[in-house]
C-alpha cells in the first residue's frame, strides 16, 4: 500500500474508529464477569485513581486560586466581587474541573495502563493468557477500564471541592473579599443541575479516556518502539476526545 | 501482605475522599442554610423587615461598614406578614444601643445586600435574644423604576390634558 495517497490514511481512521467501537462492546460484554472479581478491580481503582490523588489535589488547589485571582480582578471592576463565589464554583463544576482532571488522568493514568497493556503484549503475556484459556479482556483489560470509569467522577469531584477551596483562600484570605458573601452567593448561585453537568461529563471522560488507553495497549504493536507509540496515542487521543466531547456536552446541557 | 494493606488502605481512603467531595457538592453547594465551619461565638439579635430584596443567610451585618456579625437566619412570620431576620453579633461587639435602627442595603451596584446597623442613643444595650424595632426595607430596584416612569408618565398625561388637573402633579411622592 502506498501511504502517501489519502484515501489510505482515510481507510485508516475508518479501520480505527471501528475497531475501537468493536473493542468497546466486547469490553462492556466483559465487564459483569469482571465484577466477580472485585480484588482486580480494587487494584486498578487504586492505581488509576488513589495513585492519582496527589496530582489532582496539587493541580485542583492552584486551578482554583488563579480562578481567584483571575476572577477578583475582572469583577471588580464592575464593583461585584461577592460573585466570585459563584464564578469559580461553576467554572470549576461544569467545566475546568472534569475536564482538567480528564487531561491529567490521560497524562498520568492512561499512559500506564497503554504501557502495561501493551508491555503484556509484547513479552507474549496476553498469548499465554489465551493459550492458557484465559479471557485476557475479562481478567486485563475490563478491570482496568472499570477502574477508570469509577476513577474519573471521584477525582472530578476532588478536583472540584479543592479547587472551590483554592478560590476561597485567594478571594476570602488574600483579597477580602467577605467569607459569608462568597460562600452564601455560591450556594444561592448553584443549583443541582450545574453539580450533575459535571458529573456526567467527567463520567463521558472516564469511559473514553479509559476505552482509548486500554484499546492502544491492547493493540499495540508488540515492541519496544510501538508501546512508546501506542503510550502517545494515548495521551493525543484522550486529550483531544475530552475536549471534542466537552463541547457535544456543553451544548447539550445549556 | 504487607502491599495488600497498602493497597485496601490506599483504595478506601481515596474512595472515601471522593464521594465525600460528592456528598458535599451534591448537599451543601446548592442548599441555602447550611453552615460552614461551625458555630461561631456571638449573641444573636433578630429585625422585622418588611421586604428583605435578596438579602440570604451569611450576609454580614456592618455598622459603620465595619463587619460586626451576619445573618443567621431568615423567616416569614405570617402573623405580622414580615420577614424576620435573625443577625449573630460577634461578642465584642456588645454595646449595640436598643434604640438602633437597621437597614438592608446593597454592595456596590450589582453586588449583594448587607444589614447595616447604625447606633441609637440609649444607655441600655441589645442583648442575647434582643429585637431591634426601627428598620428600613432593602430598596427593590424594579419598584424604584416604577414609580419613577409612573410620575414621569403622570406629568405628560397632565401636560397633553392642559391645566385642569395641574395640581396633582405637584403631588409628591410619599417617602419613609
Amino acid at each position: 500500500m502506498n501511504p502517501r495517497r489519502p484515501g489510505t490514511y482515510l481507510l485508516g481512521g475508518v479501520r480505527r474508529l471501528g475497531s475501537v467501537t468493536l473493542f468497546l462492546v466486547q469490553l462492556l460484554i466483559q465487564c459483569v464477569p469482571a465484577l466477580a472479581r472485585p480484588r482486580l478491580l480494587v487494584m486498578q481503582i487504586y492505581n488509576a485513581g488513589a495513585r492519582s490523588l496527589i496530582i489532582i489535589m496539587l493541580s485542583g488547589l492552584f486551578v482554583g486560586m488563579v480562578l481567584g485571582l483571575q476572577g477578583y480582578d475582572l469583577l471588580r471592576r464592575f464593583g461585584s466581587e461577592e460573585a466570585l463565589g459563584i464564578a469559580a464554583a461553576l467554572g470549576l463544576l461544569r467545566e475546568l474541573a472534569p475536564v482538567i482532571t480528564a487531561l491529567l488522568f490521560a497524562g498520568r493514568a492512561g499512559t500506564a495502563l497503554t504501557s502495561e497493556i501493551g508491555l503484556m503484549r509484547a513479552t507474549d503475556q496476553l498469548t499465554a493468557m489465551e493459550i492458557m484459556a484465559v479471557d485476557p479482556l475479562r481478567y486485563v483489560a475490563a478491570p482496568r477500564f472499570l477502574g477508570g470509569v469509577i476513577a474519573m467522577p471521584l477525582l472530578t469531584a476532588i478536583f472540584s471541592v479543592i479547587g472551590l477551596y483554592g478560590a476561597q483562600l485567594v478571594g476570602v484570605q488574600m483579597m477580602g473579599v467577605d467569607r459569608g458573601v462568597f460562600w452564601s452567593q455560591t450556594q444561592g448561585a448553584v443549583y443541582l443541575h450545574d453539580v450533575n453537568e459535571g458529573l456526567v461529563k467527567s463520567v463521558v471522560f472516564g469511559l473514553a479516556c479509559s476505552l482509548i488507553a486500554v484499546h492502544e495497549g491492547y493493540h499495540a504493536e508488540p515492541t519496544a518502539e510501538g508501546v512508546g507509540l501506542a503510550t502517545t496515542r494515548t495521551v493525543v487521543a484522550s486529550s483531544v476526545m475530552t475536549l471534542l466531547l466537552d463541547y457535544v456536552l456543553t451544548a447539550v446541557f445549556l | 501482605m504487607q502491599n495488600n494493606r497498602t493497597l485496601e488502605i490506599g483504595t478506601g481512603l481515596f474512595v472515601l475522599l471522593g464521594f465525600a467531595a460528592l456528598l458535599f457538592l451534591t448537599t451543601q453547594l446548592p442548599a441555602s442554610g447550611v453552615k460552614f465551619g461551625g458555630q461561631k461565638a456571638g449573641y444573636h439579635v433578630s429585625a422585622e423587615f418588611d421586604n428583605i430584596g435578596d438579602l440570604k443567610v451569611g450576609s454580614p451585618v456592618t455598622m459603620s461598614g465595619v463587619r460586626v456579625g451576619e445573618v443567621s437566619s431568615i423567616r416569614f412570620d405570617s402573623k405580622v406578614y414580615k420577614a424576620v431576620v435573625s443577625m449573630r453579633i460577634d461578642l465584642q461587639y456588645n454595646e449595640i444601643p436598643e434604640d438602633s435602627f437597621a437597614s438592608i442595603q446593597t454592595e456596590g451596584l450589582l453586588g449583594g445586600k448587607y444589614v447595616g446597623i447604625s447606633p441609637g442613643g440609649l444607655d441600655s444595650y441589645l442583648k442575647d435574644g434582643g429585637r431591634i424595632e426601627l428598620t428600613q426595607s432593602a430598596l427593590v430596584l424594579e419598584s424604584l423604576i416604577n414609580k419613577f416612569f409612573a410620575s414621569v408618565a403622570s406629568k405628560s398625561s397632565d401636560i397633553q390634558s392642559g391645566s385642569k388637573q395641574g395640581s396633582d402633579q405637584a403631588k409628591p411622592e410619599p417617602k419613609k
